[in-house]
């Protein structure tokens, strides 16, 4: 039953990074580029709904879609601002500047929101799942956490495989100047990306702070670099496989955590994503890259 | 050929000649006691990250591979390199030579673990590449972040994760979990990094320069190309890489030495992508860029200090503009025509994969 | 197109570098002109004494660093208004790292700094201490409690109580009100505070017969999830955790105990001071939280209320312990000097003198926020007894 709890523990903390892995996976997809701001547009989120629900008082449906505004807007301004002047530029340029960004956005928030720490209220109005006499007990976030992951998921995989503007992704991702020469709009392609991965950062932020409730300005730092873990792990670029990576991820550390050593933890995920690539190279769910001669 | 042979020495003796006149200047300045002591404290790490950005260009410009873990081998380095001077104190009482010997052991326990990461890292590509040493870098900060290491009348005592140490009469914890080590003997000084950054270049232009060094711009360029004309891809991605981590763990080692206190913490992702802000702003496999790049970069956040709580603000706004001003055609033709008129100049065209 | 570019933007970044260079030489002799000239307009005693601070004010420690800074400005106001002895705070950001740590402390330096209150974080204070020990300057560190900080410097000294202390207390303190007996311990083993607490906890509650059932760590990478932690702690049968770490992972270990149903006591140490102010704190969470501090914000002596209702009006938030820890450090540093005829050009190896021989005199008593008749060591440590302090109805309550 412990094991079960766990279990349950690690695919909770995976939903979580899963959902933040489609920001980055989805960017690279498209774009080609490690949006390293990505973890902080979830910091942002987080902030947005904790003022919406405890400065406007609004009810946190509402402070939700608040969030998920304020990231959309803030993702398209990100990407017209620092990375569409880049679009010639060599990969790492663009890294740098979304290491720029996410420095920026880590002290302007600490200078609007003040560097003390905030206490988050869950979303989740209801209460715990109790099981076998209390033996087995889940709490609502992590109910809503995987359901949210879930649908999130299904939406996306509809979205990309089954719309015109879904097409249009695939086809930038796919050759960029062929997809021009077809007539896409590139630039609006990468923009609605960007908008969509943001508006995910956001819901990432909201579960973030509900399961984990403290919020500050450097909240999203670590779990974002965990998600782009988890998103190379399955195959960085893959949609799927930024759900599995994320998920797998997770349990991985909370696993590893209960059956092998709690300082370890870090070391024992990073050991494990390097044993995968090595057997996998492309990650799990990642598509081989041929070379022509 | 010829032509391009003069003018790569040329370029180099221009990269030896940029550090010599800046160390003469420097010790001017020391020397009429004209420099303040935020500078003079300066001096020892902006050495320190210079050996970084040239090492790690070997990797990501030169190499071609995108490291996102070079400050794990510069933990290697510096915490190999603070217990070999620590446990060396009585025996070797020159200060000098107790510093060199720290930096070479940290050099070279940094190449061993470059080897060993080497072996898996280097069979990856891309991204994927990139990922594994970022996972290397996180697992060397959490591991040597348990290390409990003390020394006796007996001999050296190890454990990890908890402290066991059993030290007896006159013991002295050198690592100390994760508080790192503490009460240093600080032995680093300008002169000794101005000596390793000689000696870092030396190697790092040699190698690009030799045979060795064709071979692996040719592997970075076409690895297929390469390989079959028989350069053997593994052997040149290797050296260049184990090269790599041997100089971080040099710099490492003088780094650390040049502070009574250093943690593991300190050698974070965030340290690894400082040195590749170096190295891409200096210009990937432009070593004299490096120099520069790290230079600017280490002191730029002193110098803000002036806009107090907005610093670190401004700093990520500056590079962000740099960046967009750097590689954007648009706005450097913009600042182009308010700025000074470009100067035709012998100058490097090292870069490889940016044009 | 980029070949072309190139000499043009090095001669920008070596045009950059120069600047850089020459603003930061200048510095000093600016700082120190400067200073002569202040001394000059105004050579009586009028003239106020340089303290330097040191602290990280961005990044993830920003909040303790900025309290210091905060809680410090306060005292030092208050100081100067008084008349007499006047203070000038000059506090400089040090992102809670070494390097940067020491790199401020030489700008202080170069400013003309007489006396550091600082560093506020434990291990840039291990790297900052060594340098104003060489330099002798006073040193009286806010909140740096890791024993390595004043060990072997005869000028560092500490505001806080040293993490072996409070270790020793906690365990004492709950022996001797058998508060618990099975217990858990769930540490930060990447921070030096929480391991420094931990080690002379673990040590000292085998030597007084406690049952220690679970120990388990987290690191700041992975402070997010605790259940791992709290289903062991669980499953051992423990009835008190211990927890040696600061608020915010312990108001996240105690929201996750909620949802997971346990129900043990929980016993903190200083760092948990500050978890009824986290803003939208549910202080319901926090029932029956024991913890030892020497300083709570709602405690009813004049002189913390009257702290804590300044430091509300200037920040819009109510002070932690690292706030008083700063506000006492100054008014040690003033209670120390105010009858000596020190100025503003006595210089910092007198004043480190002087002050080393005050602090540790048996005279020397001081009265602040965080404790009663407080005392100096030789050594630099603090003597000063921690109150032990319930949460009762999400308002700390003295236990005594």
């Amino acid at each position: 039953m412990t094991f079960l709890s766990h279990l349950i523990s690690g695919i909770s903390l995976g939903s979580i990074y899963a959902i933040i892995a489609l920001g980055y996976t989805m960017v690279y997809g498209i774009a080609k580029m490690l949006n390293f701001a990505h973890g902080d547009v979830i910091m942002v989120g987080g902030y947005m709904s904790f003022i919406a629900m405890i400065y406007f008082g609004w009810p946190p449906l509402l402070s939700i879609l608040f969030a998920m505004v304020v990231c959309t807007v803030l993702g398209i301004l990100i990407e017209q601002l620092a990375y569409k002047p880049l679009r010639a530029a060599p990969s790492l340029a663009v890294l740098i500047t979304a290491i720029g960004v996410s420095y920026f956005l880590q002290n302007a928030a600490q200078l609007i929101f003040s560097a003390n720490h905030k206490s988050y209220s869950s979303v989740v109005p209801f209460g715990s799942l109790r099981l076998f006499n209390d033996r087995l007990i889940i709490s609502g976030t992590t109910i809503v956490t995987i359901i949210v992951c879930i649908v999130i998921i299904l939406a996306l995989n509809t979205i990309v495989n089954k719309t015109k503007i879904g097409k249009a992704m695939r086809a930038v991702s796919e050759d960029k100047d062929a997809a021009q020469l077809m007539g896409i709009n590139i630039n609006k392609t990468i923009s609605i990306t960007f908008a969509i991965g943001s508006a995910l950062a956001a819901v990432a932020g909201v579960l973030l702070c509900s399961a984990y409730p403290i919020l500050m300005p450097t909240t999203g730092a670590m779990p974002g670099i965990k998600a782009f873990t988890a998103a190379v792990f399955g195959g960085i670029g893959s949609i799927p496989g930024a759900f599995l990576g994320g998920i797998l991820l997770g349990i991985i550390e909370i696993l590893g955590k209960a059956y092998i050593s709690t300082q370890l933890s870090d070391a024992i995920v990073f050991a494990v994503l390097i044993i995968i690539l090595l057997v996998k190279p492309t990650g799990l769910l990642g598509k081989k890259v041929l070379v022509k001669v | 050929m010829k032509y391009l042979r003069l003018r790569s020495k040329i370029d180099n003796w221009l990269t030896y000649g940029l550090i010599i006149v800046a160390y003469i200047v420097m010790r001017l300045l020391i020397a009429g006691g004209n420099i303040s002591s935020t500078l003079q404290g300066q001096l020892v790490p902006i050495t320190a990250y210079i050996v970084m950005a040239i090492s790690l260009n070997l990797t990501v410009g030169v190499l071609g591979e995108l490291s996102l873990g070079h400050a794990g081998f510069m933990s290697v380095g510096a915490f190999s390199g603070v217990i070999t001077a620590t446990l060396l104190t009585d025996a070797i009482p020159m200060t000098w030579l107790r510093l060199a010997l720290a930096m070479l052991v940290g050099g070279l326990f940094a190449g061993i673990f470059g080897f060993l990461i080497g072996i898996p890292v280097l069979r990856l590509q891309g991204d994927y590449l990139a990922i594994v040493t970022l996972a290397f870098g996180e697992i060397i900060k959490n591991v040597v972040g348990t290390i409990y290491l003390g020394y006796d009348a007996n001999g050296i005592q190890v454990s990890i994760e908890n402290n066991t140490l059993q030290l007896g009469e006159g013991g002295k914890v050198i690592l100390n979990g994760p508080k790192g080590a503490t009460g240093i003997t600080k032995l680093s000084s300008f002169n000794a990094g101005f000596i390793l950054i000689l000696i870092t270049l030396f190697i790092v232009l040699n190698l690009i320069n030799s045979k060795s060094g064709r071979a692996i711009k040719a592997v970075r360029d076409d690895k297929i190309a390469a390989e079959s004309v028989g350069i053997s891809i593994w052997r040149y991605r290797m050296m260049a890489f184990v090269t790599s981590a041997t100089l971080a763990g040099a710099a490492g080692a003088l780094y650390a030495l040049n502070y009574s206190a250093v943690d593991a913490g300190k050698f974070d992702f965030n340290k690894s992508i400082l040195i590749l802000v170096f190295v891409v702003l200096g210009g990937m496999g432009n070593i004299r860029g490096s120099i520069i790049a790290a230079t600017v970069l280490t002191v730029l956040p002193e110098v803000l200090r002036a806009f107090d709580e907005v610093r670190m603000l401004v700093y990520a706004i500056i590079l962000i503009l740099v960046m967009l001003v750097r590689n954007n055609k648009t706005l450097r033709q913009l600042f182009q025509k308010i700025g000074i008129r470009r100067r035709n100049s012998l100058s490097n065209n090292k870069e490889g994969d940016e044009t | 197109m980029r070949k072309h570019m190139k000499p043009r933007f090095y001669l920008t970044l070596i045009v950059a570098l120069v600047l850089c260079l020459a603003m930061l030489a200048g510095c000093g002799d600016k700082g120190t002109k400067k200073a002569d000239d202040k001394q000059a307009e105004t050579s009586d005693d009028a003239a106020p004494i340089k303290l330097g601070g040191i602290g990280p004010l961005t990044g993830g420690a920003a909040v303790y660093g900025i309290a210091v800074q905060n809680g410090a400005n306060i005292a030092v106001e208050e100081i100067n208004a008084l008349g007499g002895m006047q203070f000038k705070l000059n506090f400089q950001d040090d992102e809670h790292d070494t390097e940067k740590s020491v790199n401020a402390y030489n700008v202080l330096k170069d400013w003309g700094m007489q006396i550091l209150v600082g560093t506020v974080t434990t291990v840039p204070c291990n790297a900052v201490g060594p340098e104003s020990y060489n330099d002798r300057i006073f040193t009286l560190t806010p909140s740096a409690s890791s024993p390595e900080v004043v060990e072997g410097k005869d000028n560092v000294f500490q505001m806080c109580f040293s993490d072996t202390n409070q270790g020793i207390a906690a365990a004492q303190y709950i022996q001797e009100k058998d508060l618990g007996s099975k217990i858990a311990i769930i540490y930060n083993n990447s921070d030096a505070y929480s391991t420094g607490i931990y080690e002379k906890f673990s040590s000292e509650a085998e030597a007084k017969g406690l049952e220690v059932v679970s120990t388990t760590t987290f690191t700041e990478d992975t402070a997010n999830d605790f259940s791992v932690q709290l289903t062991e702690a669980q499953n051992a049968g423990a009835d008190l955790v211990f927890l040696p770490i600061y608020c915010p992972p312990a108001a996240l270990i105690l929201a996750q105990a909620k949802d997971m149903g346990y129900k043990p006591a929980f016993f903190g140490v200083d760092g948990m001071d500050g978890i009824l102010e986290l803003e939208n704190f549910d202080t319901e969470l926090a029932e029956g939280v024991m913890l030892l501090t020497p300083f709570v914000a709602d405690a009813t002596d004049d002189l913390t209320v009257a702290f804590v209702e300044k430091y509300k009006d200037l920040h819009g938030e109510v002070p932690n312990q690292f706030a008083a820890d700063g506000y006492d450090s100054v008014y040690a540093i003033y209670e120390a000097l105010k009858d000596s005829d020190v100025t503003a050009e006595t210089p910092a190896s007198d004043l480190c003198e002087l002050l080393i021989g005050i602090f540790t005199s048996d005279d020397f008593v001081f009265n602040g926020l965080t404790g009663d008749n407080m005392t100096w060591s030789k050594s630099g440590e603090v003597a000063k007894s921690p109150k032990g302090i319930v949460i009762e109805n999400g308002v700390y309550v003295g236990i005594d």
